[in-house]
């Protein structure tokens, strides 16, 4: 969608020769436009995009911060029922999934398309048992007494576990589907697309780094 | 929310040569390629095709959201009123808020903002236009759908803010406050995408030499408004989350009963309402401080205090919002707190509206209907504002909570202030979109009409609301007093009527005559000094033949003057040789695309399957996931393969139907 | 050509021709990700050992915190982007804090 950045050769020229003053440099990203900040616009987008998900994980954190140890209205609290050592688990294989999809990246940098898709898949994978460990825990959970419903304390807990699910699972769709693209050969070297689906995950990855100290350690 | 990353240009599929009918990936749609008719309109992801969008749903609503005033003006007139219901009159009300705060103010925010600020910075279009398109019909789905309420039983009743634990099931029973959630939900969605969007158009497709510094000052409070709205949209969009878990699927995060503290959807709302209230104003603010430097023939007083103001206002906008709650027994310390911080936040306000005036001072004013339009917002916001610091003062507020003098308070900052602004705004910039000027004289009496309804409606609302008059009372008994100066309200409301009805008929007028007379505008018909007065009237489809390079603020204005030795404006230039012809022939641009369109409408099947029927969220899931992969997957342009740059090929040895796709990117005109 | 210029940002105006100059090689990444792992062991160990509350949440806190950031600069790359990228993403982020930080505390939740 870069393309309305499009120049007549003149103008690329004037703007070339404005590059070499430092306040007003045009700088071209890595597909070769020309941006004021020489970050491409999906770069950026994605970014500004995770800025601005941080205030929403943050509602959901505060409300659960709020309502931890709220079961007013009965049955057991989410810390009563924690699995700590299972937990763990699955946290270390989400940061895990983080270097895989870091090494896909570098990867493609390289021009590695064959261990480009090896990383993807990988990536997708830990993705994949992470939210099947999630889906146990739950379902564990549910069986334990401790619905969604139940009390406010789970209502917090599952929603705010469940929305990073949620995040989790299309991050697991994007992977899929650039491992299906670069499989028939979509996705060339020095394509971005690798590298901002990997903020996305990383940033996925860094919620939870939260979500795992602030609601299951801290007590 | 998915579809930012794989938005990326890099997944997009090569396409045809450009000859021929061309086939999307997913084999639904032939490409769009028309540029006129109804057709151009759906499809268009032009940024001033969908600005004007924007402006026009938004008079839209503008009228259904007036209506509602006036609705509750006549129930209010004369006591014991007997037009409305109070069940009627809650949802009147509630409609009334919502529709004007996010269908009408923040839409014809965007309208200006996405019509003016790639002309402002000289670019050719947004950083995604594609995205930009989904915003705007998201938008109306959302509009749509929440009005919609009005036809399926129950509009939502519970106030524009929708206070817990009156929001819940027990409370409101229907489904008005569902429609509410997912409604708001999706404007939310385009307000966000656009926020995306428009901030990446600022930050990296400004013209060379424009630095942020150089940016005029409209973009630089749209470029404020939209990191508040990046920022606020997602506390809102998650209070609405959970308050969609306790409707519809009985979570606890508001039921009372559970143990829920009702204060939790409080802070939430207000944390996104109060930079919610900037949102709707700076746009506004940059209006007029575009309109007043070309009405004064004078350099904007105070540049870099006005960005620094507008970006001090976005800043401190974060630290007030618990002003709000202070009846809501947060606390002495807090209150205390929020009480200096909301003082605070006058101060850059205060410097705004004194370089407005310093610009004025000693300036060659010209009092056209958009000059008078902004003076009209800088009297008028003034006295909103004054009205804001006594809230500020929370003894005093604690009187005011709740009255009729809040209601006072915020339509002189919203109607006085914002509303005023986009009027003038409209009949500034109306030569530039449309080729023909509003009728002054009839704009002129347009403003002084609008200015003594307004009064009338809203200055009487003060006295009221000292007078112990609630907000919110459907009706009130004779005897307390509040006859008079509500009956006076109620014939400013009409009065107010009359002058929209004026301006839509100025458009009408206007737009004969200007057909009649078959003139050509002139690019520049105010003598204007930034860059969107340098294009043809109306703007033409690739804005700018070349991309000026800018050297100083008001570049355009100093390609026309020069100074003499007293620093007066002497000409340098006719302007016929500044500005630029439109011609240009060889300039590509992102195609028309359904996905936009297809995608928007999945949204709201999903909203109404979360209402009535699961299964229908299934279908509406399914079709928007399929519309995601054809907007992502269908190249942002269909005869130029927009991520080529020479330098190498699509490298890899396994990358065949990239190798393909190679000599079509040769001829693509980026490089 | 990625692997051998470990660590270095590119300067401004460089052209980046499509391939990332600046990342660093798969060992570095792998060394992050050994130390990341062993931070989350101390943070379980931590909440294992039941020290006093204070020493408990301040620990864990400064571990998640030190996390955060080392994902960020290193697997985000905002280590080596431009400074725009760190600016609005911690600016979101401080933002969210602060703001929830605010809320929480007229709920006297701490």
């Amino acid at each position: 969608m870069t393309d309305i950045s499009a120049v007549t050769a003149e103008e690329r020229a004037a703007k070339e020769a404005l590059t070499t003053a430092p306040s007003s440099a045009m700088i071209e990203d890595s597909h070769g436009h020309v941006t004021n900040t020489g970050i491409s616009n999906e770069k950026l987008a994605m970014w500004v995009f995770l800025g601005s998900e941080c205030l929403l994980f943050g509602g959901l954190i505060s409300t659960f911060m709020l309502y931890k140890e709220n079961n007013e209205a009965g049955g057991p609290l989410p810390s009563d029922l924690y699995d700590i050592p299972f937990t763990s688990i699955s946290s270390f294989v989400l940061l895990m999934s983080s270097l895989t999809m870091v090494l896909a990246v570098a990867a493609i940098g390289r021009g590695d398309h064959r261990k480009l898709r090896t990383w993807l898949l990988a990536t997708a994978l830990l993705g994949g048992i992470f939210i099947s460990g999630q889906v146990y825990e739950f379902q564990l959970f549910v069986k334990e007494g401790m619905g969604f419903t139940t009390n406010t304390a789970s209502s917090a807990f599952y929603a705010l576990t469940g929305f990073h699910g949620v995040h989790v699972s299309i991050g697991i769709v994007m992977l899929i589907s650039a491992f299906t693209l670069s499989a028939r050969g979509r996705i060339p070297t020095g394509s971005e697309s690798i590298e901002i689906i990997g903020l996305y995950w990383h940033f996925v990855d860094v919620v939870w780094i939260v979500i795992f100290t602030v609601v299951y350690l801290i007590k | 929310m998915s579809l930012t990353p794989t938005e990326a240009g890099p997944l997009a599929l090569p396409t045809g040569n450009g000859r021929g009918p061309a086939r999307n990936p997913l084999g639904v749609f032939s490409r769009p390629r028309t540029t006129t008719g109804w057709r151009s309109w759906v499809t268009t992801v032009d940024h001033k095709k969908i600005g004007i969008m924007y402006g026009a749903a938004a008079l839209v609503f503008f009228v259904i959201g007036g209506i509602e005033a006036l609705l509750i003006r006549v129930q209010l007139a004369t006591p014991s009123g007997q037009l409305l219901s109070a069940d009627l009159y809650n949802q009147v009300f509630t409609m009334h808020g919502t529709t004007m705060v996010f269908l009408v103010v923040m839409p014809i925010g965007s309208a200006l903002m996405n019509y003016l600020i790639p002309l402002q910075i000289g670019a050719r279009d947004v950083a995604f236009p594609r995205l930009n398109a989904f915003g705007f019909w998201v938008f109306l789905a959302g509009g749509l759908m929440l009005n919609s309420s009005w036809l399926l039983g129950h509009a939502p009743d519970g106030g524009w803010f929708n206070y817990a634990p009156n929001n819940g099931v027990a409370f409101s029973p229907h489904h008005g406050i569902d429609f509410w959630n997912m409604g708001l939900i999706m404007t939310g969605l385009a307000s966000l995408t656009g926020a995306i969007n428009l901030i990446v158009t600022c930050l990296n497709m400004r013209a060379p030499g424009m630095t942020l510094m150089k940016m005029p000052v409209f973009t630089w409070m749209a470029l404020v408004t939209q990191f508040l709205l990046l920022f606020a949209i997602p506390v809102l969009t998650s209070a609405q989350f959970l308050l969609m878990f306790d409707r519809l699927f009985g979570a606890n995060f508001f039921n009372v009963e559970a143990g829920a503290d009702p204060l939790l959807w409080e802070h939430l709302f207000w944390i996104f309402g109060h930079p919610e209230v900037y949102i709707m104003i700076l746009p506004a603010f940059g209006v007029v401080s575009e309109i007043i430097p070309v009405f004064s023939r004078k350099p904007l007083f105070g540049y870099p205090f006005m960005v620094f103001s507008g970006i001090a206002i976005g800043f401190m906008g974060w630290g007030v919002w618990a002003h709000h709650m202070f009846a809501s027994g947060i606390g002495p310390i807090s209150v205390a707190a929020f009480s200096v911080s909301t003082m605070f936040i006058a101060v850059p306000t205060g410097v705004k509206v004194l370089n407005w005036l310093a610009t004025m001072w000693g300036g060659k004013l010209r009092f056209s209907t958009p000059m008078l339009f902004a003076i009209g917002l800088v009297s008028m916001f003034t006295i909103g504002g004054l009205s804001g610091v006594t809230h500020a003062v929370s003894p005093s507020d604690t009187q005011q909570t709740d009255t009729y003098y809040i209601v006072a308070h915020f339509h002189y900052v919203l109607f006085g202030g914002a509303l005023l602004g986009f009027l003038g705004g409209f009949y500034f910039w109306w030569p530039k979109a449309f080729g023909y000027a509003l009728d002054d004289k009839l704009g002129k009496v347009n403003f002084w009409v609008i200015l003594i309804g307004f009064n009338m409606t809203f200055g009487p609302m003060h006295i009221l609301g000292l007078q112990g008059m609630p907000r919110r009372i459907y009706t009130y008994s004779d005897g307390y007093g509040f006859n008079f100066w509500n009956f006076v309200s109620t014939i400013g409301a009409f009065i107010i009527a009359l002058a929209v009805v004026m301006f839509f008929a100025n458009i009408v007028v206007s737009r004969r005559r200007a057909r009649a007379a078959a003139k050509v505008m002139a690019a520049d018909p105010w003598d204007g000094r930034s860059l969107e007065w340098m294009v043809p009237s109306p703007t033409p489809e690739h804005n700018f033949d070349e991309v000026p390079v800018i050297t100083q603020f008001d570049d355009f204005w100093h390609r026309k003057y020069g100074e003499d030795d007293k620093g007066r404006p002497v000409r340098i230039a006719a302007t016929a040789d500044v500005v630029q012809t439109g011609d240009a022939t060889d300039v590509h641009l992102p195609s028309p695309s359904y996905w936009p369109l297809v995608l928007a409408a999945g949204l709201p099947i999903v909203g109404y399957g979360l209402i009535y029927n699961l299964w229908l969220c299934l279908v509406g899931g399914l079709f928007v996931i399929a519309a995601i992969y054809g907007l992502t997957l269908e190249p942002a342009s269909d005869d130029e393969a927009p991520h080529d740059h020479g330098g190498h090929g699509p490298a890899g040895d396994d990358t065949t139907t990239g190798a393909e796709a190679a000599p079509e990117q040769e001829a693509a005109l980026v490089d | 050509m990625a692997t051998d210029t470990a660590l270095t940002a590119t300067g401004d105006h460089e052209r980046a021709d499509g391939t990332e100059h600046h990342h660093p090689p798969d060992s570095y990444y792998v060394r992050i990700a050994i130390i990341l792992a062993v931070l989350t062991a101390i943070e379980v160990a931590l909440s294992y050992l039941g020290a006093p509350t204070l020493v408990e949440v301040g620990g864990l806190l400064l571990v998640m915190a030190i996390k955060f950031v080392m994902v960020a600069l290193h697997f985000m790359h905002l280590k080596f982007d431009s400074k725009v990228l760190t600016r609005v993403f911690y600016s979101g982020l401080l933002l969210a804090v602060s703001v929830y930080v605010a809320a929480l505390l007229t709920f006297r939740v701490f």
